[in-house]
């Protein structure tokens, strides 16, 4: 089944052009890797999923992303419900400097998801449960989120992403900031996320693409090189600037 | 004379400068290697030219008129004067030596003047070649020892160091010698008047002691009920109250406008202007007050069937609340652009509006570099003089109707110190205690504010 569907996406970054003529599939509740040198365009595509470039003011995105068959680039698109579907995980950890409660029920609160107390508590609950989080922080829920520590926060931010159910979740280098060990709880928590979600992760680490991911692209100057299973683009790619990426001679 | 000589050891010092670091070169040139730049080795010897003279010019300034004194007053010993009349000679024979002697002129003084003059040009002379001649052995003698592995980076950072702790240390003195000058007059103030009228009475009446002959022995019951500084406390606090009403809302807003909604073109323009609000001179908020906003205020009460007095603590109140915005709003608007974008993105990402993001994440964030804003705003408003002077009055009224004009702590510091004062008088006494209070309220506020804004700082950092 496929999930979005980006039809020749161009950026640009005031008269800069970042992204040329990007069209690319993804599968629904599969795990995909955009991987290329940095600079190329990876998170400026991610971000085009969600519709966080217009936060940019000199940001302009041309081009179809369909979602479920709906265009968001369309001018009936509300970006609220749309960035409700759509979650986000940034590539430093950044939970508000409120509660790990209340960092959980941000969404939720925003959206009007819980109709009661009890309700918002299950919700915090199961999303800290989901997040891998919640054992290690269930006495401690009315203490700062910031004063976790890094993989703990980047996996609070990811229950706080994944509290209001989005069908798809962005990540955008989740795990750059964080040490080996935190590292590998996330890509687990990835594997296990991919049953609900659809998910879409930026990595510069070609073996944690090929670890977590079922389909990569790769990206290189703006343009997206080739794309497709990530056992081919890893084994047998069809082209060279991707084999001389994946082999480490440039990047 | 003394500017001459200046400029002479100004001058050696860039010459040793220049010499330093001439030498610097040319062992430079021997392909050896330096310890240090080539200016090290000249600033090395401008310090060994600036510290000699510093060190006489200060022994100079300090002994110079004790011995110059000691020397005339020696032709007068003996012969039964006492020191006053004495320390009265010497002042003579100085006013006659500058020729601004008015009064009858008896040989004795002429001829201690004629010494004195020439006591001091002998001073003056002995001092130059002094200074010139332990500055010249100086210099030369550490750049004979300059080598290329002689040590001059090292005493010249410690040179600088020194420099900038002797001149914060200027500034930490002059404070404490502020609040000692407070503190002793204030202690006496309380001897007169007990600190319970002072703190608990409600008449503040001043104008009372300015009729004291100060021939006349000092009588503490004269004072009872006219140092009460409820009134005035309570003026002060209402005033700013007025003042933070006007300026918290209108600044806050501005200041989110600025940091959150304005273009960068906007913003481009508009933070100046609004800064240049903060560089008006208060005295002409104080007439904008009294003049424009005042009879504006009473004409307005009037149409209404109100009773406004042309002066009253609104008008004050409002136009230092305008002259407050800047503030607030440059502050939060920093602090809440000092906010991380990261948070702005995430709450963006999970859906949320511009203002729902703004409420409940930025705006808790930067909540307590806002306090601390305004609370730098209220010490503003309790310190400012000038509007209250002009513009509320100085009857100090003791109400809370702004329409009625009441008094300040400031503005009545400006009422006592105005025209004559006699020192050692508890009126002119009042005057500070009242400044001492000022300063005790303001300071807990700012070290408050400081506090607040340091917490936020080490969040984020
Ligand atoms: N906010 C921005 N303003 C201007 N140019 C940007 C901005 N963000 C990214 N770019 C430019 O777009 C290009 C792609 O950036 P990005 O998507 O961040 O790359 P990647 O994530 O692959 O490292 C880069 O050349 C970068 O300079
Ligand atoms: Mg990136």
């Amino acid at each position: 089944m496929i999930k979005i569907k980006a039809k020749d996406v161009d950026v640009f970054y005031g008269k800069k052009q970042a992204l040329f003529n990007i069209s690319l599939d993804i599968e629904e509740n599969q795990v995909t890797a955009l991987i290329g040198p940095s600079g190329c365009g990876k998170s400026t595509f991610l971000r085009c999923l969600n519709r966080m470039n217009d936060v940019i003011d000199i940001c302009s995105v041309k081009g179809k992303i369909l979602i479920n068959d709906f265009n968001i680039n369309d001018k009936s698109c509300d970006v609220v419900r749309l960035r409700e579907k759509i979650g986000m995980v940034f590539q430093k950890p950044n939970p508000f400097p409120k509660t790990l409660y209340e960092n959980v029920s941000y969404g939720p609160t925003i959206h009007g998801m819980a109709q009661s107390k009890q309700e918002m508590d299950e919700i915090v609950e199961t999303s800290l449960k989901k997040a891998a989080l919640w054992k290690e922080v269930k006495d401690r829920l009315h203490e700062p989120g910031t004063g976790l520590s890094g993989g703990q926060q980047q996996r609070l931010c990811i229950a706080r992403a994944i509290s209001v159910r989005p069908e798809v979740i962005l990540m955008d280098e989740p795990c750059s900031a964080l040490d080996p060990i935190a590292t590998a709880q996330i890509e687990e928590l990835i594997d296990e996320l991919k049953k609900e979600h659809t998910i879409i992760i930026v990595t510069h680490s070609m073996a944690q693409a090929a670890r977590v991911s079922q389909h990569t692209g790769f990206f290189h100057l703006g343009q997206l090189i080739e794309h497709g299973s990530t056992d081919k683009i890893f084994k047998n790619p069809d082209n060279t600037k991707t084999q001389d990426y994946i082999t480490g001679r440039f990047g | 004379m003394n500017l001459i000589l200046f400029t002479f050891i100004v001058l050696l010092g860039f010459t040793s400068y220049y010499f330093g670091r001439k030498k610097a070169y040319s062992i430079q040139s021997t392909k050896k290697r330096l310890t240090a730049l080539p200016q090290f080795y000249g600033y090395y010897l401008a310090i060994w030219c600036a510290i000699p003279a510093f060190i006489i010019f200060s022994l100079w300034a300090i002994f110079e008129p004790t011995i110059v004194k000691l020397l005339i007053l020696s032709d007068y010993s003996n012969q039964g004067y006492l020191d006053d009349e004495l320390n009265l000679i010497y002042e003579k024979t100085k006013a006659l030596s500058r020729g601004q002697f008015t009064g009858e002129i008896t040989p004795f003084i002429k001829a201690s003047a004629e010494k004195y003059l020439s006591l001091r040009s002998i001073a003056q002379s002995s001092k130059a070649v002094i200074v010139l001649s332990i500055i010249i052995a100086s210099v030369a003698y550490a750049y004979k020892r300059i080598s290329s592995n002689s040590r001059t980076r090292e005493p010249v950072e410690k040179f600088l160091n020194a420099v900038l702790f002797t001149a914060s240390l200027a500034a930490i003195l002059t404070t404490v010698g502020i609040v000692f000058s407070l503190i002793f007059q204030t202690i006496d103030f309380f001897k007169v008047i007990p600190l319970f009228d002072f703190v608990f009475g409600t008449h503040w009446y001043p104008a009372k002691a300015f009729v004291r002959d100060s021939s006349e022995a000092l009588d503490p019951t004269m004072y009872s009920d006219t140092f009460g500084a409820v009134p005035i406390f309570a003026g002060t606090f209402f005033i700013a109250f007025i003042a933070m009403c006007v300026a918290i809302p209108i600044g806050l807003m501005s200041g989110i406008y600025l940091a959150e909604y304005a273009s960068y073109k906007v913003r481009q323009y508009a933070k100046p202007l609004i800064e240049i609000l903060a560089g008006i001179p208060t005295v002409v908020y104080g007439f904008f007050a009294a003049l424009t906003v005042g009879p504006f205020l009473k004409e307005l009460g009037t149409s209404m069937g109100l009773e406004v007095s042309a002066e009253s603590a609104l008008a004050a109140g409002g136009v230092m609340g305008i002259m407050i915005i800047p503030f607030i709003s440059s502050l939060s608007d920093d602090v809440i652009t000092s906010v991380p974008q990261s948070l702005r993105d995430g709450s963006y990402a999970m859906g949320a509006t511009k203002s729902e993001t703004i409420k409940r994440v930025i705006f808790p964030a930067a909540l307590p570099g806002i306090v601390g804003s305004i609370l730098l705003g209220v010490s503003r408003a309790i310190g400012e003089t000038m509007i209250v002077v002009m513009a509320s009055g100085l009857a100090a009224n003791l109400t809370l109707n702004p329409l009625e004009s009441t008094s300040t702590i400031t503005a009545q510091i400006v009422v006592i110190l105005i025209g004559d004062q006699a020192f050692g008088d508890p009126k002119t006494q009042a005057a500070f205690a009242l400044g001492m209070s000022l300063f005790l309220v303001t300071l807990c506020l700012n070290i408050v504010a400081l506090r607040v804004v340091k917490k936020y700082r080490e969040k984020y950092e």
